[in-house]
């Protein structure tokens, strides 16, 4: 199962494996990662579960599509070039080892 | 416990959307005392809107339906949440306890009302039978799935979002689909005339049969307790092997009215979401508050209301010195085949609507009260839907003459009213 790393603020980091076809959203708030809040549940609506991704690990993820790439305008902490919400990054075998990085602030 | 002091011990009935928020922002706002949730539901809190979406097409959900979860058992162990199973039967506001079905009490410093709402039922004979649904909870929605596996045809009663929802679904998993709604439009509470007769034409091109206009007199049975047939009043039969009916639901109040508390289309809170107790606040699809604008009284029953209900609780719980009332813009969604609706704001009645965007599949509908925009509508632009939620919360000026000029854009009169500028017209 593809292992993913969820990087607090405070640096802490914690490494889950994620079942292939979930999303990493998914993947921080079963297993009671802090963090992400996810209040629409996936939807990409609420932009809630906005993570940095890893510079290491940038290049692995297709670019986001038009709607994620809208709500990423409107995040609580700072959109940057590395910004993504983790409800649209889908788990695939090709992810294991990414590294994501939880913003101060959700909402 | 004096005015203004935290209460130690925070009750709070019902554990969906609203009940779980309240408990998770108090912990997060730093409430130390007792936290306790009492859920009528056996399961830990879930989401409920895939229950009408994902969750009846697509696997990752079938396990337990854990991916439903809005945290895993450990989150309420690690937070101190005493999570309680049971349903709430009784409440006693002059000895400030709760009472459960099985007999056990809890007492409250401060009780939450969050017990959501309930389907209504078509009433009609027949509605018993086996492959007739309602759709509230995952217990309901894996019992739909189940049925949708084996149906052949679908009869869908309430042309609303959880009907049409449903019939989406339906549709893609290549039933027969006849929906009944007994207004003469689609969506008719839900949103404009403009937005449904797009669903409408959305439906009716994927080969779903509409009969708006149509009510329901009976549904008959195959014999063997399974359903065959919904006929209408006026005498038609359709055919169905599952019926689902989507015609709204009922705040549960029950309990706030046999306690004495005022009820009002919903249970009566002010725009702290207080009721008139004051060690009593509710929050959620049960609570009827002042909306902003026009000072009505509203339920309204979506994820965003149940949350910005329990975080203003949460806040007011745990002293903040503010004493905020609820102003927040509510906004809500629903995904229908592969189109997404988005509405920011409330239309309790509009006079103008101005039209944006270019394709026929992907528009905004802005509404007017007089020269104040009150809600926007948008099918599939994301961009106009988020700059919407803010223009409305920040009450940003805009009338339906700015509007209708030539290349007006939400976003860009938001970025114009920002900077204090004049709108810039292209
Ligand atoms: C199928 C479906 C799809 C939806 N889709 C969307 C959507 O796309 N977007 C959106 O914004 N909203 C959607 N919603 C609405 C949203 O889910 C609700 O507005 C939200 O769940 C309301 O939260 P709540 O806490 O007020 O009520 P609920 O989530 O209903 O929770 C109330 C809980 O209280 C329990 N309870 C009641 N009485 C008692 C008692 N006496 N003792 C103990 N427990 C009790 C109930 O059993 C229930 O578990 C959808 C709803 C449904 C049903
Ligand atoms: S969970 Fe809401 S946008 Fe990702």
């Amino acid at each position: 199962m593809p292992k993913i790393t969820y990087v607090s603020v405070d640096e802490t980091a914690r490494t889950i494996e994620v079942p292939v076809g979930t999303s990493v959203m998914r993947g921080a708030v079963f297993n009671d990662v802090d963090g992400i809040v996810a209040q629409c549940g996936g939807n990409a609506q609420c932009a809630t579960c906005h993570v940095y991704v890893d510079e290491a690990s940038a290049d692995r993820l297709d670019a986001a599509r038009p709607d994620e790439d809208h709500m990423l305008d409107f995040t609580a902490s700072p959109r940057r070039d590395t910004s993504r919400l983790s409800c649209q990054l889908t788990v695939t075998e090709d992810l294991d080892g990414l590294i994501v990085h939880l913003p101060e602030r959700q909402n | 416990m004096a005015p203004g002091t935290p209460p130690a011990s925070v009750v709070i009935v019902g554990a969906g959307q609203g009940g779980f928020q309240t408990a998770a922002s108090l912990r997060e706002y730093g409430h130390t005392g007792r936290i306790t949730l009492i859920s009528a539901e056996d399961a830990l809190p879930y989401e409920r809107p895939p229950l009408s979406k994902a969750f009846l097409k697509d696997d990752t959900y079938l396990e337990g339906g854990a991916p439903l979860w809005l945290r895993p058992a450990t989150y309420y162990v690690r937070q101190d949440i005493d999570l309680v199973a049971g349903t709430v039967t009784a409440l006693d506001r002059a000895a400030r306890t709760v009472r459960l079905a099985d007999g056990s009490a809890y007492a409250y410093d401060h009780l939450v009302l969050a017990t959501g709402a309930r389907p209504r039922t078509l009433g009609v004979p027949g509605s018993g039978l086996r492959g007739v649904h309602t759709l509230r909870t995952a217990r309901d929605a894996a019992a739909l799935r189940q049925s949708l596996g084996a149906a052949r045809r679908a009869v869908v009663v309430g042309a609303g979002f959880i009907g049409l929802e449903f019939a989406s679904v339906a549709r893609e998993s290549g039933c027969e689909v006849t929906v009944v709604e007994a207004c003469d439009r689609p969506l008719a509470r839900a949103a404009s005339a403009r937005t449904a007769a797009y669903f409408a034409r959305l439906h009716r091109d994927a080969g779903t049969r509409l009969l708006c206009g149509h009510g329901v007199a009976a549904v008959h049975g195959n014999g063997r307790g399974g359903v065959s047939e919904v006929e209408l009043t006026d005498g038609r039969p359709l055919p169905a092997d599952l019926v689902l009916t989507g015609v709204g639901v009922t705040p549960n109040t029950e309990l706030a009215a046999a306690a004495g508390l005022v009820v009002d289309g919903g249970i009566a809170v002010d725009s702290r979401l207080l009721t008139d107790d004051p060690r009593i606040s509710a929050v959620g699809d049960c609570a009827a508050f002042p909306q902003v604008r026009s000072g009505n009284r509203l339920r309204l029953e979506s994820v965003q209301n149940a949350v910005g209900h329990a975080r203003l609780v949460a806040e007011r719980l745990t002293g903040a010195p503010s004493s905020r009332t609820y102003d927040e813009l509510p906004w809500f969604w629903s995904d229908q085949f592969s189109t997404t609706l988005r509405i920011a704001g409330v239309d309790e009645r509009h006079d103008a609507e101005v039209v944006l965007g270019e394709g026929p599949d992907a528009f905004s509908v802005l509404l007017f009260d007089g020269d104040e925009l009150s809600a926007v509508e948008s099918v599939n632009r994301t961009g106009d839907h988020l700059a919407a939620r803010r223009l409305l919360s920040e009450r940003v000026p805009l009338g339906p003459g700015e509007a209708s000029a030539p290349g007006f854009t939400l976003k860009k009169h938001l970025a114009a009213r920002r900077r204090g500028a004049a709108v810039p017209f292209d």
